[in-house]
């Protein structure tokens, strides 16, 4: 137990946890966007590595560090247009098409990778972020270095929060988009276009999980992994129902997440790693993901039209 | 501009737009190669030449093709009653769990005989692994594609717990691997001098089965039933959670008698490489057959074929081997576009 405590109370627990939270929330965010206008986007795990391989690359060919993270959210939102046209206008499997996105923009990342880099066994490192230290609040015992000590990265992606949960709550644009996947028909009387604002939403929110993912290889490491991204995304969906389609909530899922991935990696160095095989402790994320699912299922208040297709003049 | 239903597709239709799917990944395959600085018809030539053109090629192309029916029809089965199953690769392992732990100790001693029951055994664990996130669907209305593919996640993990603790072979030299099957309880081969094993035949004799209880059976006919409209089929009196229970038993037993193929007809132990993501291209496999259980024999042929020629033409012409990955997301994604354009027409307006 007090081994457990120990953690606890170093600053260094706290900082792993938002920093592993960041990729998660940008991506959560870009997932909830798409829910709420009524688009299941399961392209949300290869669109996080088609992120990560092109913001680095672009980074790697000399854009910049924040050249790299522009590149990786048009990487997504190219692969977001994608899997708008097939699933908005068209109607198609929300479920297939968003495999087959995975499947296209994680092997597109591989095939481009390999095609650039033919030779190499290790891939190079860029200079990533570097943590950007807030003048007096990074004094604040365990807080400050916990949020005031990160990469701007990191302050991003609580930024996106904020505007996520503004857009969505106090614009008549946010209005828009939540009737979009609650009652589209409604939308359509207004005189909107529902096909313009999910193709819009699910475009947008693929640049989101792009940045996530461009948040591995440019902020929290620096370089790119094959299967560096291993289901970070699902997890993210995960944490958008958890969240109950709420931003504010599924930001503090995902810290709360990242804080019991940060203790496990913490727990494996205790006299309780001795005991217990690591892969258990790696099980936990996926195993809580599925829990959380259990838990909020009684009370999620799922977008009424998500996974319908809407079609004009269709009743 | 929307979609307009078309209630009788005439068969020009509905053939042309999948030949031109096919017709458009070719395309894109050639681009692809150009792009990778190989000649494109060169490269399409050494991908069928590495597939089909030798009996070597042949045959390893039948062995690959084989876990990819199995999943395959997995997929196929639980996609007819709209159930996402998007865990066939943890039921595969699930399979061959279960497959090395009978086959190494407790049935060594019966010989060929104890194949059969290897085989339940696998389909049963690969049944419960399924009927886990369908009860979750059922009971507490949990989206099962999240919790399928969670589940690959942790078998992955389980199976490198197994292989490096309790089931990890002390003559492995150290190597995370389990100790090999009891010679009696291989899966021969189909042919004596041929490097086919029965894994093939079972997998044709399985898909037979599927297509027979999808269309004879009134279990098939509650699948489609229930996929095709759950809310219709449950005023129709039939019941809708039972339906979708049986079918992830039927379902994750298929996917988990890949598993057992694997370790039981070519690799005869378990490792953390036995698959490297048959259970996802099952889902093309599955896509691309248009979910008919004799289709997708054809259609893992096929998707084996890519990946064993480009293999082999990777090798020849430097063209990453990824190359086959990306071929089969384009053909998955057109191929959807195409079925759908096959029932809808676009008009203005």
């Amino acid at each position: 137990m007090s081994a457990l405590f120990d953690i606890l109370l170093t600053a260094s627990f706290w900082a792993a946890a938002v920093r592993i939270a960041s990729p998660l929330i940008f991506a959560t965010m870009g997932e909830l966007i798409c829910e709420r206008a009524g688009v299941l986007n399961l392209g949300i795990e290869g669109i996080m590595v088609i992120g990560a391989f092109s913001g680095w690359m672009a980074v790697y060919l000399g854009t910049g560090l924040w050249g790299g993270v522009a590149v990786a959210m048009l990487a997504g939102m190219l692969f977001g247009l994608l899997h708008a046209t097939l699933t908005v206008p068209f109607g198609l499997s929300q479920h297939v098409v968003g495999l087959g996105v995975t499947l296209l923009a994680a092997s597109t990342s591989y095939f481009a990778y390999r095609l650039i880099l033919p030779e190499v066994t290790s891939p190079p490192k860029i200079e990533p972020f570097q943590p950007l230290e807030i003048p007096y609040l990074v004094d604040i015992p365990l807080l400050g270095p916990a949020l005031f000590a990160q990469t701007a990265l990191t302050y991003t992606a609580f930024a996106v929060v904020a505007i996520t949960a503004i857009t969505l709550y106090r614009t008549p644009l946010g209005l828009a988009i939540r009737a979009a996947g609650e009652s589209p028909q409604a939308v359509a009387a207004q005189g909107l276009s529902v096909t313009g604002l999910r193709m819009g939403a699910v475009i947008v929110g693929s640049g989101l999980m792009a940045v996530g993912g461009a948040f591995l290889t440019l902020s929290a490491f620096s370089s790119f992994f094959f299967e560096m991204v291993n289901g970070r995304g699902w997890i993210c969906i995960a944490l958008v129902v958890f969240g109950a389609w709420r931003p504010g909530k599924a930001m503090l899922g995902a810290l709360l997440f990242a804080g019991f991935d940060a203790l496990q990696i913490r727990l494996q160095q205790t006299p309780i790693g001795q005991v217990v095989p690591y892969q258990m402790f790696l099980m936990a994320p996926y195993i809580l993901s599925i829990l959380a699912l259990i838990l909020m299922s009684r009370r999620a208040q799922v977008p009424a039209a998500l996974m319908v297709p809407f079609n004009k003049g269709e009743r | 501009m929307r979609l307009e239903p078309i209630a009788n597709p005439s068969l020009a239709r509905s053939l042309g737009f999948p030949a031109a799917a096919l017709v458009a990944t070719v395309v894109i395959a050639s681009l692809l190669a150009a792009l990778a600085g190989a000649n494109p018809l060169a490269t399409l030539g050494l991908i069928v030449k590495g597939a089909a053109g030798s009996k070597f090629a042949l045959l390893e192309t039948l062995n690959r093709a084989t876990p990819l029916i199995f999943t395959g029809l997995a997929i196929a089965t639980a996609f007819r009653a709209k159930l996402w199953n998007i865990g066939a690769e943890a039921q595969l392992y699930g399979g061959a769990i279960v497959t090395v732990i009978l086959g190494t100790s407790a049935l060594s001693g019966i010989g060929a005989a104890g194949l059969p029951l290897i085989a339940l055994g696998a389909m049963v664990a690969g049944a419960l692994i399924l009927l886990g996130p369908v009860m979750l669907k059922t009971k507490f209305g949990v989206d099962e594609v999240v919790t399928t593919l969670l589940f690959n996640f942790i078998m992955l993990l389980l199976v490198s717990y197994l292989l490096e603790g309790p089931m990890k072979d002390p003559m492995g030299m150290g190597w995370p691997k389990s100790a090999p099957l009891d010679r009696a309880l291989r899966l021969p081969r189909i042919a004596e001098g041929l490097r086919l094993h029965w894994g093939f035949g079972l997998a044709l004799i399985s898909a037979t089965l599927i297509w027979f209880v999808q269309t004879r059976t009134t279990l098939g006919y509650e699948m489609r039933a229930v996929g095709l409209n759950a809310q219709a089929a449950r005023f129709a009196g039939i019941p809708v959670s039972a339906v979708l229970v049986k079918t992830a038993l039927l379902s994750g037993g298929l996917a988990a008698l890949a598993g057992f193929s694997e370790v039981a007809g070519l690799k005869g132990h378990l490792s953390l490489d036995l698959s490297p993501g048959f259970g996802y291209t099952g889902i093309i496999v599955a896509m691309l057959a248009l979910l008919h259980p004799l289709g997708v024999v054809i259609t893992a042929i096929f998707v084996a074929g890519i990946f064993v020629g480009s293999d082999s033409m990777s090798r020849a012409a430097g063209v990453p081997t990824y190359i086959a990955d990306m071929l089969l997301a384009v053909a998955l994604l057109l191929m959807v576009a195409a079925i759908g354009l096959t029932k809808f027409r676009v008009v203005r307006g």
